[in-house]
């Protein structure tokens, strides 16, 4: 099960959809928005997501854990919008019939999730705000200058 | 052959808007089109960097040939969890 929302995530929701009585594992990973960065104060996180990407690259790691771990109960959940400071954003839960598979797949699922899923995450603090993870994109002033005399 | 581009995230907010209808040549490839939106936008990602593009919702490398209709993405790097 896939989910993206604006909406405030439940994980208790989430774990019941993996829950069965063949399976004797269930791992739940919660990620919740952190209140710095480096030392500077975050008040808000801000999540984009270009939607139906994003699901349909969910889907592809809902199905490849499923075939490499054997295993058939994974739901995956994802807020996107204003999430406030100390919120889950993120909800992860896996069965199995024994726990290494359950902890294993959880891992994996979170690890793919931040390499290939086009959901972007922006830190807000008091004075600015950021894109995580796209410092290769900083252009410094003397590259900007350059870029500018290029063009004219 | 008109393609619409649509920017997400950091290049959205560079290029200031969220899409674009750009007008290119027959049998271009994902490599012209980002050729020439970098043209276009030279401050949306440094000349080093690889701007990553999907096309019809998937990851397409940079030799795909486009055709009139496809939906193009510009993907910045991804941070979702």
């Amino acid at each position: 099960m896939i989910e993206l929302t604006y909406q405030t995530l439940d994980p208790e929701k989430t774990t019941a959809l993996v829950r069965k009585d063949s399976n004797g594992a269930v791992v739940t990973f919660l990620g919740t928005t952190r209140n710095s960065f480096e030392g500077r104060r975050v008040i808000m996180l801000e999540y984009e997501a270009f939607e139906e990407m994003a699901i349909n690259k969910l889907e592809d790691i809902h199905r490849e854990l499923q075939a490499e771990f054997q295993i058939d109960d994974i739901a995956i959940a994802h807020r996107i919008g204003s999430v406030p400071i100390g919120e889950i954003s993120l909800v992860v839960a896996v069965a199995s019939p024994h726990r290494l598979e359950a902890f294993q797949a959880c891992h994996q699922a979170v690890n793919r999730l931040k390499e290939t899923v086009p959901i972007w995450k922006k830190e807000i603090y008091e004075d600015g705000s950021r894109w995580v993870a796209c410092e290769d994109h900083e252009i410094s002033s003397a590259e900007g200058a350059e870029v500018e005399a290029h063009r004219h | 052959m008109q393609i619409l581009v649509r920017f997400f995230a950091l290049y959205r907010e560079r290029a200031g808007l969220n899409q674009i209808a750009l007008e290119l040549p027959q049998d271009s490839t994902v490599s012209d089109l980002t050729e020439e939106v970098r043209r276009q936008f030279p401050n949306l990602a440094p000349p080093q960097v690889d701007i990553v593009v999907a096309v019809n919702a998937d990851y397409a490398a940079p030799e795909t040939a486009l055709k009139s209709g496809d939906d193009v993405c510009l993907i910045p790097p991804v941070s979702g969890g």
